[in-house]
């Protein structure tokens, strides 16, 4: 490592730990600085991951240990409301008035799920059977069995997918990417928990990119009975009991279908958090149409960002999985290194876009 | 009553409340395959009898599952069994199966003449 | 049914509307089929709540009627529209109160595509120049009718001497709303409560006794628009939109429909009456069918006027039932019987005596 270079990690979710545990370990002085009062960040309120199920209390597990390195810091409840760079070296001050000096920042704050209720049509927060993913992956963290808001089990559940993402209407044009894998997960593990019900998953695409999605998907018709329809839910209208009427057309059948349902769960998409597009704003980090942070190269420069010193780890930088995330948490403490190295020695790559 | 010179039109929807599932449970009890069916039109692109008629085993395979099998006796008859469609489904299923359970239990749910 | 949620939405979705020195425009439909509804409205502003309201007696009809049929081009509606806003430049007044839901989002849209192609704006000048030597401004407030009563629902709560209440049960009247379809499904922002869960009648409704039915085709239109049912065969599509709405709410047995549109309540009163005789079907309670009104009707009856001054006797589906649960009173033999007791005939009763 370099000797006497410090660096502040902004965001204390998967990818900032990871990046800044890292950094610790090879020997240089980590802040880390979150908003919340917990470490962890999304990870948190999750049950079990895909594809293969596992547990998200190991990751959780894993954070708190790495929080444990020597040489790194830790302060939450904390946030920054200015940034100056003078030179090489960062000028960073808090909301507790408190000042630090820093040689590299690593921009770690992650993104925000897409507020459902901002699609009226699917009546989010004013039908009490409607919930979203979040909803519902707390609820088989902390349920036992799954009953709807109104407290009945339910027979039939409809899951719908890109709420909030190719949408025009929302302003957000791109794909969330791990919903549709998400909306399948949750399937089948509804189905698990209740087998009598059925669910059916209303989707445009299937996006199943990832090592063992597709795999996912054909096991979730064949072994759990889930049901694909291929159509956009218009409109979600909630019934005398409480049940939901959707319409949605069945694409490959080109008709109107109309069905009721017990359960809707909205899958909302990602969107860059209010912290990543603050911090943007501060740093003056170019930003995608997209609204999340740009990096200087869509191959060997992605955790780089236009301004020198300034690292990009993890969601903030665009919808990624899980794995994805600790990757390019792990390359971006890589980058910060040999930004060091390259300081030391007078080199100082920058990329161009 | 009288008479308008216009009267209520039928509904086109696929009403899903309305599903008698005997059928399709059937036909999946005897060649579960055919629930990892996707749609993907790889035995409609290839079928004999689709490619000279309008016979659309995709879509036959679909409207099933949404229990929608109005005039599906007849649309049937049109499956020259030749087996093209098993050779191309990425999914494996048994295509051709799935046909013959059709006219099978159509018959003795006494379903034919919807 | 989460209220608190719908609160919100109503919040994002408000509008300014004037408070007094209202310029209005009359509506092709509802001055032919609900005449006294119109004049309810005048009377209401005028008399109960002491507005100024002014009628250009040379104003004609908007034309959307036309437009909306493919009868008329783009221009000449433009052209149409421009002479109504003259009009009311050359009064002297700047707040234009629409009667009919059209009307309403076709000024609206208008203001809108002027304000994006400022050309085609120029260009109205010129052709109103040149039709009829006039010359306009945009107005500078747009509200209908049903948002100017939604602002003085409170002043007409407090001066109302029934309520939308049952009251042999003490329970409020269940009131299903309808929505025309011009009013926000174009242009949500315009629309006080926005596109899906609007507020404007609920709001009246509500400050007035009565309890809102929200039903899953609450959405839907009631099939009137222009094209689909101008000629006689292709009714059945209007009709079946309607018949799509009242099997819906059919469950929930609500004792009346309020409308801000006057197609809107032309179709739903009279489709109950063809479907009654095409498939003996009714759908309100012991066998009858459910009363349709308009807004000002209901301002009207809340506010204890003649229900045939109102202009209730026109109604295909009969009002009584609504009227004696409201308590309201009424002489059955004036119903049929117009100025100075002249008889004016009784219509002829139908196959399910709605």
């Amino acid at each position: 490592m370099i000797k006497n270079k410090t660096i502040v990690t902004i965001g204390g979710g998967l990818a900032g730990i990871e990046t800044s545990h890292l950094l610790a370990e090879m020997g240089y002085e980590v802040l880390l600085i979150e908003k919340k009062a917990e470490i962890g960040g999304k990870i948190l309120n999750w049950d079990h991951l895909f594809p293969s199920f596992s547990p998200a209390q190991q990751l959780c597990d894993d954070v708190a240990l790495k929080c444990k390195s020597a040489n790194l810091k830790i302060l939450t409840n904390t946030e920054l409301v200015d940034i100056k760079k003078e030179k090489n070296i960062f000028f960073l001050q808090t909301n507790h008035n408190l000042s630090f000096k820093a040689d590299a920042i690593v921009v770690a704050s992650g993104f925000e799920l897409f507020d459902a209720k901002r699609k009226e049509e699917y009546g989010y927060r004013i039908y009490d059977n409607v919930i979203t993913n979040a909803d519902l992956e707390k609820k088989f963290k902390t349920e036992g069995t799954i009953v709807t808001p109104t407290g009945d089990a339910p027979k039939r559940v409809a899951f719908v997918h890109c709420v909030g993402s190719r949408d025009e209407k929302v302003g957000n044009h791109y794909c969330s990417k791990v919903c549709c894998v998400t909306a399948v997960k949750q399937a089948i593990e509804l189905n698990q928990m209740m087998p009598d019900a059925v669910i059916y998953c209303f989707y445009m695409d299937l996006r199943m990119f990832g090592r063992g999605y597709e795999e996912l998907y054909r096991s979730a018709q064949e072994k759990h009975n889930i049901q694909f329809i291929r159509g956009r839910v218009s409109e979600v209208a909630e019934k005398m009991d409480g049940s939901l009427a959707i319409k949605a057309e069945d694409t490959l059948a080109g008709r109107p279908l109309r069905m009721n349902v017990d359960m809707v769960v909205l899958m909302s998409g990602m969107e860059p958090s209010q912290g990543t597009s603050e911090i943007g704003n501060m740093l003056e980090l170019k930003r995608g149409d997209d609204g999340f942070l740009k990096s200087a190269g869509d191959f060997a420069g992605r955790n780089i960002t236009n301004v020198p010193g300034v690292f990009l780890a993890g969601t903030c930088a665009g919808p990624m999985t899980v794995a994805e995330t600790i990757e390019n948490a792990r390359s971006s403490a890589l980058q910060v290194h040999n930004y060091f190295k390259n300081l030391k020695n007078e080199k100082v790559r920058v990329f161009h876009n | 009553m009288k008479k308008f010179g216009f009267s209520t039109i039928n509904s086109r929807t696929i009403d899903y409340q309305q599903f008698d599932t005997r059928l399709l449970d059937k036909v999946l009890q005897e060649e579960p395959s055919f629930a990892r069916c996707m749609s993907c039109g790889g035995c409609t692109a290839t079928c004999s009898a689709g490619n000279l008629i309008d016979f659309n085993v995709r879509m036959l395979g679909l409207l099933i599952k949404r229990g929608e099998i109005e005039g599906l006796a007849t649309e049937i008859d049109k499956c020259m069994l030749c087996g093209k469609c098993i050779l191309v489904c990425p999914r494996g299923i048994n295509t051709r199966h799935v046909i013959m359970l059709i006219k099978k239990e159509m018959v003795k749910l006494k379903l034919e003449q919807v | 049914m989460i209220l608190d949620g719908k609160k919100a939405i109503w919040s994002d979705y408000q509008k300014k509307i004037a408070d007094d020195d209202f310029y209005y425009v009359r509506s092709c439909v509802r001055q032919n089929f609900f005449p006294g509804a119109e004049t309810t409205f005048l009377r209401i502003m005028r008399e109960v709540l002491g507005k100024n309201v002014f009628e250009h007696p040379c104003h004609t009809s908007c034309s959307g009627i036309g437009y909306h049929s493919d009868l008329l081009p783009l221009e000449t509606t433009m052209t149409v529209v421009a002479r109504q806003f003259a009009l009311m430049n050359e009064s002297g007044y700047k707040n234009i109160v629409p009667s009919c839901i059209t009307s309403f989002g076709l000024y609206t849209e208008i203001i809108e595509t002027w304000h994006h192609f400022p050309e085609t704006k120029e260009k109205t000048r010129k052709l109103l120049k040149e039709a009829t030597g006039r010359a306009f401004e945009i107005p500078e407030n747009l509200a209908h009718a049903s948002d100017v009563i939604y602002h003085f629902r409170k002043e007409i709560a407090e001066k109302s001497k029934f309520k939308l209440v049952d009251k042999n049960t003490g329970k409020p009247l269940k009131v299903v709303e309808h929505i025309g379809c011009h009013y926000s499904k174009m242009f949500p922002h315009k629309g006080i409560g926005g596109a899906e869960f609007p507020f404007v009648l609920t709001g009246m409704v509500e400050d007035w006794g009565g309890e809102i039915v929200d039903y899953p085709e609450r959405r839907h239109c009631c099939g009137f628009g222009f094209r689909q049912y101008l000629v006689s065969a292709n009714r059945g599509y209007s009709m079946t939109s309607s018949r799509k709405k009242f099997e819906s709410m059919q469950p929930y047995e609500p004792d009346m429909i309020i409308t801000n549109c006057p197609g809107c309540p032309m179709f739903l009163d009279k489709w109950q009456y063809t479907l009654s005789e095409l498939e003996g079907k009714v759908y309100g309670k012991e066998g009858k069918g459910i009363p349709v009104f308009t807004f000002e009707e209901v301002a009207g009856l809340v506010l204890g006027f003649d229900p045939w001054d109102i202009g209730l006797q026109v109604h295909q589906i009969s009002c009584e039932p609504v009227l004696d649960k409201m308590g309201i009173v009424y002489n059955p033999a004036t119903k049929y019987k117009g100025l100075k007791g002249k008889d004016l005939g009784i219509p002829k009763p139908t196959t399910m005596n709605l």
